[in-house]
């Protein structure tokens, strides 16, 4: 009775918090008892870090309106940064603080990244704004492959060339050597990190979506010539919610970089970026819930699809494809609550009770 | 909420295809394995069941679909040959760390007891940390990268990518093949520009001359004229390529179509070029490249190896196939000499093939009396062949 | 010298892209909708080719001309099954979808064809064309990609202004409602658009093979990428624009590999893109549009 006099916003986050905390009791009981197996529990971490990508992009694509194809762009830059403050440190600062400092750092450089791409991209409008992060997520992943950074005794040594114009010295170590990535990370990332921090992601983005600020964000996405007539600063709240979005993919990153052993930029190309917009899609835009379990969904899929072996990623589109005629086309949509309302007029008389028929 | 039904739908429809589909699929030798549970690995009887990881969807699709069949071929050997038996899965990796890690989990719900993999270097480097956590024995065939080997339980085929870039400028500088050289390389790829480094840094301690330093990326693979242009606008008599054979043949068309006859020199990575279908061997004339393995060597272990590989895959193998090959082959070698059984679960094979890796020597596809030190790196030497009338020649 | 050269080898590379860019912008102008599948139509059209030609050993015209009518029929099969149901769900379900159809034809290619490069027997008997004492060296293949995209662009831009069918697929570009209260058939007109983009798909298919004689599932997916980048530069729905942004593409990938730095010539396209879209937000020949309320 008492959940009900609560405001219906912080109702709807109650539930999405519900669900994470629920998975994660689930798979902690699963995991306690030795039923996990091997392949469910290595993706956990990962998936997390999906479910913080969709979050975030959904704040974009969804909540502001504005289509981004770059997304793991700023993951990257994330990864990328938390790692270089990982390997850099590890030695000197104890685990956790070592990890939390590379969350931070991660996160801190996608945010500053964010507002840099910022500036120019939000000024364009539509498929225009679609291709110009499109653009910047391959510049991202270009320079990080062409980026060459070492260490030795002077100090850090930085290259866009190769590894051998670093000119290190005897006791010189590469730290990121351009398309050979980055390794060496301490791998402490765990499903209670991952849990944690989406829980924070959810927080943070549910407290702005149903802020002031938000619901300003909102307008922009519905009408920006009404939202600035009555005063709302345009610039203003696309920065921000375009900032955020980018400092959580930061932050996801960061995370996603601490559970492998090596880093490569090639792994943030536009399909990743593809990748999580199909998960918000099927969540379904804006709706922050959906992307979620969308996300750790979609990313358990082509896991469960091995059995197919070599026409695995075939069915994949294929499932794609179908679901996406499914959920979205007009058509099926009225066949289906067709179906629906048929079901549900036959249910009372109980004449089948096992409702099999459907 | 009518939306999240039907999604839910569709994954229901999926998992329940993927369950079907993956009683279908379970290879014949299963028979004599128990079933094991979500338990983690079990004892399989006699068997040994070898995983194996590589791209065979995307991009890097030839290299994984290679190894796979190298290995699928060198399994079928050993258990016709009676003895020791072994069962062989191979699991998709798409080229990527994630996924291989994925891939490498999957196999071990499956009961995995050695890996041979992974194909590609940065998925090896990603696995090697699970297989060292684990206890795990890995060998890859061709992870090329120095960290793949970073950890005792790791092994490898192939040559380390700074041993092939250092070995081209030694063998370059002492035959005096030339003064002047460039280079051209895949500044996105770990493989080239591994090699590449260290190219460069030995062709400076050796006095060759680098007149021209060019990359091209996997986004801009197709046209290399600025490239070549360069190259031969500099003068360079020696146009190094330390990138695979599918490239490789257009550098040749493009180099060809502008007059430019340097000598070609490739690494490993090159082997194939003469199988491309439809390929016009002409424009590989005179091409050198240094590689442990030809599929036109005429011994009777290569000849039978290529004739069943052409059978069951209607094309001739590369040096990704052979490394696979000889990798079964060096596992049974380590497995017989340990005494392992498939009774043993995977750490204790991991401590047993450890210190049985160096002692065997491997009389293989790739290199005759291959041996191993503790690092986990091969001697092999290196061959360099020359390309006459459409034919491998040693040079 | 060098400078022409890479100039040149710069139009000849973009003018590959303006034959994808112009067969993109055919359908973003009339479909709105950016069709992610269309580099792998490109794919498929050169599998076809070479399939006739060179598996079969038929003469290039038959290679050609069945890629064409492949590519066609596959184009117009894609858009009824898979993007027509969605014509009234968001833009985003579209993309999605192409997005699907595009790995589904990748890997279909890959089961079909192999993972294994082909090598290409060019379409172009044209003899080089040296100038200077053979210090400017013009491909055949070259020449005739040249001369093909900008007869494809004249033809086009005739089509749509002078033709009968042309109008009426301007008229479903403005306003589909509108188009179809003056009895214009809309879907027929959205098909017809796709029949002739996935046509010039297999066209490009086969002049990209001829001149870079590299096949495998993934040949048209980057191409089709830069082409995409290629449309928007020009103006995305203008059929000169696709052509200019092709070319223009080209150039400056040839140039700045050649003269800032080969390693990052990515980078530099796309940055040269941003910085023209924030100049002309529509593209270089884009239709500016005033926004209504």
């Amino acid at each position: 009775m008492k959940i009900k006099s609560l405001n219906p916003n912080f109702r709807r986050s109650l539930v999405t918090y519900g669900i994470v905390a629920a998975a994660f009791i689930f798979i902690q009981i699963l995991s306690g008892a030795g039923l996990l197996t091997s392949s469910l529990s290595g993706q956990l971490v990962p998936i997390c870090a999906y479910v913080i990508m969709a979050i975030s992009l959904n704040l974009t694509v969804g909540i502001l309106g504005e289509l981004s194809l770059g997304h793991a762009g700023f993951m990257s830059v994330g990864a990328f940064m938390g790692a270089f403050v990982s390997v850099c440190i590890k030695d000197a600062l104890p685990g956790w603080l070592t990890l939390a400092l590379a969350l931070l750092a991660g996160t801190a450089a996608a945010a500053v990244v964010g507002v840099l791409i910022g500036i120019p991209v939000l000024r364009l409008q539509g498929d225009y704004l679609a291709i110009v992060t499109l653009a910047f997520g391959e510049i991202i992943k270009n320079l990080l492959n062409s980026f060459y950074i070492g260490r030795d005794a002077a100090g850090f040594h930085i290259s866009f060339q190769d590894a051998p114009s670093l000119n290190l010295d005897e006791t010189g170590e590469i730290i990121i050597n351009g398309a050979q990535g980055i390794t060496g990370m301490p791998r402490s990332a765990s499903f209670t990190l991952g849990v944690v921090l989406i829980l924070i992601t959810l927080f943070v983005v549910q407290n702005l979506v149903d802020s002031r600020t938000g619901r300003a964000v909102m307008s922009i996405r519905d009408n920006r010539i009404a939202a600035e007539s009555v005063g709302i600063n345009i610039t203003k709240y696309k920065m921000i919610a375009f900032t955020v979005s980018a400092a959580l993919a930061g932050l996801a990153g960061s995370m996603y970089a601490h559970n492998f052993s090596t880093l490569v930029a090639r792994k943030f190309d536009y399909n990743t970026s593809i990748l999580v917009l199909v998960f918000i899609v099927v969540g379904g835009l804006g709706n922050i819930r959906g992307s979620v379990i969308a996300a750790a969904a979609l990313t358990v899929l082509p896991e469960l699809l091995r059995g197919f072996s070599d026409y695995r990623m075939l069915v994949y589109a294929v499932v794609l494809i179908v679901m996406m005629l499914f959920n979205q086309s007009p058509q099926i949509a009225a066949w289906r609550r067709k179906w629906a309302a048929k079901l549900k007029s036959r249910k009372p008389d109980g004449k089948k009770p096992d409702g099999k028929e459907a | 909420m009518k939306k999240f039904l039907s999604f839910m739908l569709a994954l229901c429809l999926v998992v329940s295809l993927a369950a079907c589909g993956s009683t279908s699929s379970s290879t014949p030798a299963a028979d004599n394995a128990p079933a094991d549970g979500a338990a983690g690995p079990a004892a399989t009887g006699t068997v040994i069941r070898i995983g194996g990881i590589g791209p065979v969807t995307g991009s890097a699709a030839e290299y994984g679909l290679a190894v796979r069949g190298g290995a699928e071929i060198a399994v079928a050997e050993l258990n016709a040959r009676g003895g020791q038996q072994y069962e062989l899965k191979f699991e998709d990796d798409e080229h990527d760390p994630e996924k291989a890690v994925n891939a490498y989990n999957s196999l071990k719900d499956w009961g995995m007891q050695v890996l041979m993999g992974t194909v590609t270097s940065a998925p090896s480097i990603a696995v090697e940390a699970e297989t060292a956590a684990d206890n795990m024995f890995q060998l890859t065939p061709s992870g090329s990268a120095e960290d793949c080997i970073k950890e005792p339980n790791a092994f490898r085929m192939c040559f380390s990518d700074p041993e092939q870039g250092a070995l081209s400028a030694d063998y370059i500088a002492e035959k005096g093949l030339a003064t002047k050289v460039a280079v051209i390389y895949d500044s996105s790829d770990s493989y080239s520009s591994g090699i590449h480094d260290a190219f460069i840094a030995e062709a400076k301690v050796k006095g060759l001359e680098v007149v021209a330093d060019e990359a091209f990326t996997a986004d801009s693979n197709k046209d290399f004229n600025v490239q070549l242009g360069k190259a031969k606008s500099a003068g360079a008599e020696l146009l190094f390529m330390p990138f695979y054979y599918s490239e490789a043949a257009l550098v040749l068309q493009q180099a060809n179509a502008m007059d430019y006859a340097p000598v070609f020199f490739g690494c490993d990575g090159m082997d194939g070029l003469l199988a491309v279908e439809n390929f016009d061997a002409s424009l590989a004339e005179g091409l050198m490249l240094m590689t442990p393995f030809t599929a036109a060597a005429t011994d009777e272990m290569t000849v039978s190896f290529v004739t069943k590989y052409k059978e069951a895959y209607g094309q001739e193998p590369n040096q990704f196939a052979a490394d696979a090959y000889d990798c079964i082959y060096a596992i049974d070698a380590a497995i017989q000499k340990a005494g392992v059984t498939g009774d043993m679960d995977a750490s204790a094979i991991c401590d047993a093939l450890k210190g049985a890796f160096t002692e065997i020597e491997l009389d293989g596809l790739t290199g005759k009396g291959i041996t191993w030190d503790v690092s986990g790196a091969p001697t092999k030497s290196p061959l360099v062949f020359v390309i006459e009338n459409g034919a491998y020649e040693a040079a | 010298m060098q400078f022409l050269s890479y100039l040149v080898n710069g139009i000849s590379l973009g003018s590959i892209y303006a034959v994808i860019a112009l067969g993109y912008t055919m359908v973003y102008g009339i479909a709105r909708m950016l069709n992610f599948a269309h580099g792998d139509v490109i794919m498929v059209g050169g599998y076809i080719a070479y399939t006739v030609m060179t598996t079969m050993g038929m003469p290039t015209l038959a290679g050609i001309c069945t890629a064409v009518l492949v590519c066609t029929l596959l184009g117009v099969a894609i858009e009824r099954v898979a993007y027509k149901p969605l014509r009234e769900a968001p833009s985003l379900a579209v993309l999605i979808t192409a997005i699907g159809m595009s790995y589904l034809l990748q890997n279909l290619a890959l089961l079909i064809f192999g993972s294994a490069p082909k090598s290409f027997s060019s379409v172009v008997a044209l003899q080089p064309l040296r100038l200077f004492g053979g210090a400017l060296i013009i491909t055949g293949e070259a020449l005739t990609t040249i001369l093909v995209s900008a007869l494809i662009m004249v033809c086009l831009t005739l089509f749509v202004n002078k033709t009968k069918v042309g109008h009426a697929m301007q008229a479903v570009s403005e306003d589909k409602g509108a188009a179809q209260l003056m009895g214009i058939n809309v879907n027929a007109t959205i098909s017809l658009t796709f029949a002739i983009g996935s046509a010039l798909a297999a066209v490009a298919g086969v002049l990209l093979c001829s001149a870079y004689p590299s096949l495998t599932p993934t040949t048209g997916a980057m191409p089709g990428i830069k082409a995409f980048v290629a449309a928007v530069f020009g103006g995305i729905g203008s059929i000169p624009g696709a052509m200019l942004g092709g070319v223009l593409l080209g150039v400056i990938q040839s140039l700045s590999t050649a003269y800032i730095s080969s390693q990052m010539a990515d980078a530099i396209v796309f940055g040269v893109l941003i910085v023209v879209l924030l100049v002309r937000p529509t593209g270089i020949l884009g239709k500016q549009t005033r926004e209504k309320v």
